[in-house]
């Protein structure tokens, strides 16, 4: 029986090797299109998405969304057979990296509308009197959409149960945030009078007390909260656009979420990590490798 | 006598009551005001809680919607004015049809945006536009318009109750226009309606057709009013065949008619360039034509607010007759 340390580890240690593997493929050209990986935010996934229940919770994730996806519990093979193209892909190789679905787990990559939608299936747990939340997932990039703005409006007006979860990882893109976003992040909500709060780390063991405070909140007041992760990524946007100073890296490398597990747990907690990873991940990327490629037939031709 | 607005709203209330699911959100919508145009009326007294009013947030409310429709509710999201479906795009095309469509399996979205399009009331450039063309051709989007001939409350029913995303489209001038749908003959010409969920009609005079005029929507009334001084000052005989599911749509009662004529001429109230009128002609261009195909649209500029101008610019009677006529004067070169 693991720790919720050791446990803790072992999945963002999935995520971040699972999003290697994604990086590898397209260096090696075995896939084709775009990914976005969330390499260094693996904290913000495991803290507060693996905290939902994904029976009655809503997830409404963004192009980011492969750590959030796994959080939520959604099966390895089908995110690597989708990436892949595959039609063992969770949504048949339709989707790919950024348009996931798996149960109440959504994905798209168009920034800012997911905020609304979100409101929406938070409106439908208040109107049939039900305890499940929505969170939608956000960063600072979505901020200058005006969607979110009257996401916020609404969420506040009609007590909806919904978490805006912002990874703030200030860069959208290539640029930096001091270039889009004017003002606070976390003070945006307030003057709609939404609970908001900020937490400034990448240490997973800081982060789950505080994101379950956070969906605590939502999910007993039936209001929306605005919970703000000062986060980084530490790699490229999506493959190799990154021109962010390497000095300025390597200080956020010193906060990589994993780098400061591997600190606190044993050295059998982290070989039995790694080979368990190692283990899943090839099985689920064998199931892929084996798996034909998609094709238009069925019910969405 | 009963209007489009009374049918419209008659059926809003049936389906309300039938189907526990069917949420409404939109502006002033509440009681006693009822909406802009009142179609919503009465719903707010007698369905409370799921009559929402909304702030000025169309792309919020749409992005509800979906939310909504995900939760198995079937939500009916109003848009004050066709307008401002400008504001709606995004969730439309990037939201709503994608995951109808995109996640490797059918995910229903029953969603329903209803709004009143066209001009001829002085409302001037940004309240008068026909912008459903925006949406037409969006993979997995249903444009359904309403018209006198086929009961609009019924159409907005079998519109909230399918498991796509759709937009309804309700010309103003029609609101307060009798309803033919219980009509067997109208102006002389005998009705036939399709046995589609959303039907198409052709108008006749039983006589054999010289032109056959297609249209949607506002432009009904028009065709017909075209239709009967064709007959009468030009002796032109024309079959009328009306459209309400107008994206994607059916060719079978056009073709029907355009195999015995030969000559069509397409009216809508939208602007010419890549109209309605242009894909209607194109679908059509495998059947025989004895004449080029003639397009009725409105000029392409911002619709005047001064009433002298706005019948300048949108299609007339006027402006129909003549493009029949010139289908009969014109051969193929």
């Amino acid at each position: 029986m693991l720790s919720q340390i050791e446990t803790d580890f072992r999945d963002m240690l999935l995520i971040r090797r699972t999003e290697e593997l994604i990086l590898q493929l397209f260096t090696e050209g075995k896939v084709s299109g775009t990914t976005h990986t969330c390499i260094g935010q693996e904290a913000n996934a495991i803290a507060l998405i693996s905290q939902l229940d994904p029976a009655i919770d809503f997830v409404m994730s963004n192009h980011r969304c492969h750590g959030h996806y796994l959080s939520f519990g959604c099966s390895l093979e089908g995110l690597l057979g989708e990436i892949m193209g595959r039609a063992n892909g969770i949504c048949g190789g339709r989707g790919g990296s950024q348009h996931l679905k798996s149960g109440n787990f959504f994905s798209n990559g168009v920034l800012g509308g997911g905020a609304a939608i979100a409101c929406g299936l938070a409106l439908g747990e208040k109107l049939k009197k039900q305890n499940g939340i929505a969170v939608w997932c956000l960063s600072d990039g979505a901020l200058g959409e005006g969607v979110v703005y009257e996401s916020l409006n609404m969420a506040a007006l009609w007590n909806l149960p919904i978490l805006f979860f912002v990874e703030n990882n200030l860069y959208a893109q290539s640029t930096p945030i001091a270039l889009g976003v004017a003002g606070s992040v976390v003070d945006r909500a307030k003057p709609f009078g939404i609970h908001a709060d900020e937490i400034d780390t990448t240490d997973v063991e800081q982060l789950r007390p505080w994101c379950s405070e956070m969906i605590e909140y939502v999910r007993t007041n039936r209001k929306p909260a605005w919970a703000v992760v000062d986060t980084y990524r530490l790699a490229a946007h999506s493959k190799g656009d990154d021109n962010r100073p390497e000095e300025e890296l390597a200080r956020h490398r010193e906060h990589d979420p994993l780098y400061l597990l591997r600190r606190r747990v044993s050295d059998a907690c982290i070989e039995n990590a790694e080979k368990w990873v190692e283990d899943v991940l090839a099985k689920a990327a064998e199931a892929a490798e084996n798996s034909p490629a998609s094709t238009m037939d069925g019910e969405l031709s | 006598m009963k209007r489009v607005l009374d049918s419209l709203n008659e059926g809003f209330h049936r389906v309300m009551k039938e189907r526990p699911e069917v949420v409404v959100i939109g502006q002033d919508i509440l009681d006693p005001y009822g909406g802009a145009f009142k179609v919503t009326r009465g719903l707010s007294t007698d369905y409370p809680e799921r009559v929402i009013t909304s702030p000025i947030s169309e792309a919020g409310i749409t992005g509800v919607g979906i939310g909504l429709a995900l939760q198995k509710f079937r939500p009916v999201v109003e848009v004050m004015f066709g307008d401002f479906t400008t504001l709606i795009v995004d969730q439309l095309i990037n939201h709503g049809t994608k995951i109808y469509a995109m996640y490797g399996q059918r995910v229903p979205l029953p969603l329903t945006v209803r709004t009143p399009m066209g001009a001829r009331r002085g409302y001037g450039p940004t309240h008068s536009q026909s912008l459903e063309r925006l949406f037409m051709g969006v993979p997995g989007l249903n444009v359904v318009a309403v018209s006198p001939l086929v009961d609009p409350g019924e159409l907005l029913t079998q519109v909230i109750l399918s498991d796509g995303p759709s937009l309804f489209v309700e010309n103003k001038t029609l609101y307060s226009h009798p309803l033919w749908s219980e009509e067997s003959s109208i102006q002389g010409m005998k009705v036939t309606r399709s046995e589609d969920t959303f039907p198409s009609c052709t108008l006749s005079y039983g006589e054999e057709p010289d032109v056959t005029l297609v249209t949607y929507g506002g432009m009904t009334p028009i065709c017909l009013k075209a239709a009967a001084r064709l007959r009468e000052e030009e002796e032109l005989i024309c079959d009328v065949v009306i459209l309400h599911e107008i994206s994607p749509f059916k060719v079978d009662a056009i073709g029907a008619s355009l195999r015995k004529s030969r000559r069509m001429v397409v009216a809508e109230e939208g602007t010419y360039s890549w109209g309605w009128g242009a894909e209607v002609i194109a679908r059509l261009s495998e059947y025989r034509f004895d004449a080029p195909p003639v397009r009725v649209a409105a000029r392409e500029v911002p619709i005047p607010a001064a009433r002298s101008m706005e019948d300048e610019v949108l299609p007339q009677v006027r402006d129909v007759v003549a493009a029949a006529i010139q289908t009969v004067d014109s051969d193929l070169r």
